[in-house]
């Protein structure tokens, strides 16, 4: 059973097909204030692939993820979601919401529900879709995320771990077409990191278009399928994981890999 | 975002009215309520064969109580009135249009920083008291209720702040992930922010309860009949004997206590616990 993934991308715009890139960033500039955070930056996300975006503290990968559902705004460049412009003023952000779901580094689950109604009630609340059905496929998706009998536990009576699968399932609940990770596991304890990472893992394995701003560099070797390296606002190089961690051309991405490798 | 205003628990836990009450304090009205009992029949002559205070006392409390139910039924219409405004002008506070917002502030501060008593003589001047409904009937408003009006504004202002302070203490990752779910605005205020600000918001507000039924002697000033009021005509028609002036005064200081004590050991409890939560 394939949970979140659509056989046809919704509100995709006229002139995108499924061949073509389903992100498309272009020398994308942000600021805040005088602090340029993103100095030019492009990258293409094909359906199904898995990008993962590593790089130091402060150098943008947060920044870059968020703006591509709007929680950042851009300066100039542009973001396309499959054919549709993220900076548009007349955008439908419902429409691209419902397109890419993001997962915060401290959950941010909603304390005063459940982890079932924290599932099932930006569907039955936003996209009005019938509450049975809701529910059918919310209790699948905790299951998913091996959460089962957790339904009814409130986030505060769950683990850091749990509550973060519990924020996957709440995002794959609006069957998003792309699935933004930023830093899920830099919050939580070295033993539920792993709980965690499987969760992401199983999703990637069938067919999620992942991009993921993450520190575990054994995890991105493994499932990504082209690393980002940021520094200082921009991309300085990427490649498959095999070439990119034994065969980085940049010496700034050498120096990092061998600091944190 | 002008000015963060944040509900600090540990701040309205110590500083708060209602967590300043004590049962001792009741023990000490009560004692000294006693005393001035006893005081009062030594100051009396006893060649006169005047009444005591207890008795005299007694034979007015119908009428003091009475008067006592008013102060309860103002306390409670002035806060209802105070609680839909409060919330109202709250929301207007943090509108993202400067045009609401500005007002709402400007009015928020007014009556925040006003004192009681001002508004009470504003309201009483200022609002008339009669109304010509259109039919050429005549709607009279009594005292009570514009002085029930007037103690709401100051409460509703005091809400008002409670509110935004309480939605502003909400982390902003809240927001982000509403607004990720592609929740609106509207939609992440009334289902996510706003019920997690009722249990932020519900200690201080008992609080302002407190504070306003603990105002609503003030109207007796304007001639409104409830326990103060009651209890200087009560006086007043005994003889208005000056040994009795304390026993009377001390009483409806009992009276009160015994009313506000309840409310201030449930808000603690609710400020304790809110602590403990967070």
């Amino acid at each position: 059973m394939s949970l979140q993934t659509n056989s046809n991308t919704r509100g995709a715009s006229p002139g995108w097909s499924p061949d073509m890139p389903i992100i498309s960033i272009r020398d994308v500039h942000k600021s805040f204030g005088a602090l340029e955070v993103l100095k030019g930056v492009s990258l293409d996300v094909r359906k199904g692939e898995v990008i993962c975006i590593i790089g130091p503290s402060g150098s943008g990968k947060s920044t870059l993820i968020r703006c591509i559902n709007g929680l950042n705004d851009i300066q100039k460049g542009s973001i396309t979601v499959a054919g549709q412009e993220v900076n548009d003023p007349k955008l439908d952000l419902l429409a691209l919401r419902r397109k890419v779901g993001i997962v915060f580094q401290q959950y941010n689950l909603f304390p005063h529900k459940t982890a079932l109604q924290n599932v099932m009630m930006a569907p039955v609340l936003v996209l009005k879709e019938p509450k049975k059905e809701v529910e059918e496929r919310a209790r699948a998706l905790i299951a998913k995320v091996r959460l089962q009998g957790k339904e009814d536990a409130y986030p505060g009576e769950l683990s850091g771990g749990q509550q973060q699968r519990v924020a996957i399932a709440r995002s794959l609940a609006m069957r998003p077409d792309v699935m933004l990770f930023d830093e899920v596991t830099a919050a939580l304890d070295p033993e539920t990191v792993k709980e965690v990472l499987l969760a992401i893992k199983e999703l990637a394995a069938e067919g999620m278009t992942c991009i993921l701003v993450t520190h575990e560099m054994g995890f991105a070797r493994e499932v990504a399928d082209q690393v980002y390296f940021t520094d200082r606002g921009v991309i300085v190089e990427h490649g498959p994981p095999d070439q990119f961690f034994t065969k980085a051309n940049d010496p700034r991405t050498r120096q990092f890999l061998s600091q944190i490798l | 975002m002008s000015g963060a205003f944040r509900i600090d628990a540990r701040r309205f836990g110590e500083g708060s009215f209602c967590s300043r009450i004590h049962w001792r304090h009741g023990i000490w009205l009560g004692l000294a309520f006693c005393g001035s009992l006893a005081f009062a029949h030594a100051q009396s002559e006893p060649a006169q064969q005047s009444a005591s205070a207890i008795s005299t006392l007694v034979l007015w409390m119908p009428f003091i109580l009475t008067g006592f139910a008013l102060n309860l039924l103002m306390s409670f219409i002035a806060m209802a009135v105070a609680t839909v405004l409060g919330i109202g002008l709250g929301l207007l506070q943090i509108s993202r249009s400067r045009l609401l917002q500005m007002p709402a502030w400007f009015v928020t501060h007014l009556f925040r920083n006003s004192p009681w008593l001002v508004i009470l003589f504003m309201v009483m001047f200022l609002v008339p008291f009669e109304i010509r409904l259109p039919g050429g009937d005549i709607l009279m408003i009594p005292d009570w209720v514009k002085a029930t009006f007037a103690f709401s504004l100051p409460v509703m202002a005091n809400i008002s702040e409670i509110v935004r302070g309480a939605i502003n203490s909400i982390p902003k990752g809240q927001w982000e992930s509403a607004e990720s779910l592609a929740f609106t605005r509207g939609q992440t205020l009334r289902w996510i922010i706003l019920p997690q600000c009722v249990r932020r918001a519900l200690p201080p507000w008992m609080n302002w309860y407190a504070l306003l039924a603990l105002a609503t002697p003030m109207a007796s000033i304007l001639g409104v009949r409830e326990a103060v009021g009651n209890a200087q005509a009560a006086m007043e028609a005994a003889g208005a004997r000056p040994e009795f002036l304390i026993p009377f005064y001390l009483f409806l200081l009992c009276l009160f206590f015994a009313y506000i004590y309840p409310i201030a050991l449930w808000t603690r409890k609710l400020e304790r616990k809110y602590v403990v939560a967070n």
